[in-house]
């Protein structure tokens, strides 16, 4: 049961981490990466690790695209 | 016996939310416009999540609160970024299907804009008396 | 018996995460895969729900807590920036 739902979980994760690498828009590349980040939550959690899923969902969904969105806005401010 | 019945109960209300979120995300495939997608998906979901809660409430009556907490949770935030959301996309323009009638928020514009100018007509004209 | 109906909803739900998915693949303006990722992030939390209930633990359901509130605020961060900038 556990193997079917890790299955499809990891082949959407896989999608994310493609459109993250190789789309051109980095606003979309930041939303895929925590995309990713968010399946990756769900996989730990089918292994019995709450502790880290919970870890990964506020490091790498939360803080990752709140910091990349500051720095993105930085840049454009400076490029007007 | 008795628990029996309740869990059947709250597995069928269970499915049926899972439903409405399979159907939320149809409308967000199947949707014309960024507007309708936000508004297919976003209330679709919510209330699918909502019903997924309440039936697993009845198979394990004794977590009530971590339910309810997120019940709430989900149906305060979810309305609050789908409102973010589209007007964040109205302000950079993502284009209108073809088939929208009526732009309140352009015809308010435009309202706003010929009652200015009458306003500063007026002004123009006292000044000048 | 309730363990079949449980395992019916969770096949529901990642059906219906694969066909946001879709969305989140096609979408041609960020603002429709924002709302993918939103769409994907509320079906997470009922699925992370249904896991929870199946395996029996309660501390499951705290994950689902945090990915609420991490998926709103990335949400908020995401149309605040494409409104004007943090």
């Amino acid at each position: 049961m556990f193997v079917v739902i890790a299955i499809i979980i990891g082949v959407a994760s896989l999608i994310g981490g493609y459109i993250a690498i190789h789309h051109e828009d980095l606003s979309v590349a930041i939303i895929a990466s925590g995309l990713v980040s968010l399946f990756a939550s769900i996989l730990f959690l089918l292994l019995a690790a709450p502790d880290v899923a919970m870890t990964e969902a506020a490091i790498g969904s939360g803080l990752t695209t709140l910091i990349f969105f500051y720095v993105l806005n930085k840049i454009r401010q400076r490029n007007d | 016996m008795d628990t029996n019945i309740l869990e059947i109960i709250g597995g069928s209300i269970a499915i049926a939310g899972s439903i409405f979120l399979l159907l939320g995300s149809i409308g967000l495939y199947r949707m014309p416009d960024a507007y309708n997608r936000i508004q297919a998906g976003t209330k679709a979901s919510t209330l699918g999540t909502i019903l997924s809660l309440l039936g697993l409430f009845f198979i394990f009556p004794s977590w009530f609160g971590k339910f309810m907490v997120l019940i709430l949770f989900v149906l305060i935030t979810n309305p609050v970024s789908s409102h973010v959301l589209a007007r964040a996309a109205y302000h950079i323009m993502v284009p209108l299907t073809k088939l929208t009638q009526v732009d309140k928020w352009k015809e308010r514009r435009e309202i706003d804009e010929s009652r200015k100018a009458h306003l500063r007509k007026v002004k123009i004209q006292k000044e000048g008396e | 018996m309730v363990n079949i109906l449980i395992i019916i909803a969770i096949s529901i739900t990642l059906l219906s995460i694969a066909v946001s998915m879709l969305r989140f693949i096609l979408g041609p303006s960020p603002v429709d895969r924002v709302i993918a990722f939103d769409v994907m992030s509320v079906s997470s939390i009922a699925l992370i729900a249904f896991i929870s209930v199946v395996s029996k633990r309660v501390i499951y359901m705290d994950v689902a807590l945090v990915y609420g509130i991490l998926g709103f605020l990335g949400v908020i961060v995401v149309a605040r920036y494409l409104e004007k900038g943090m």
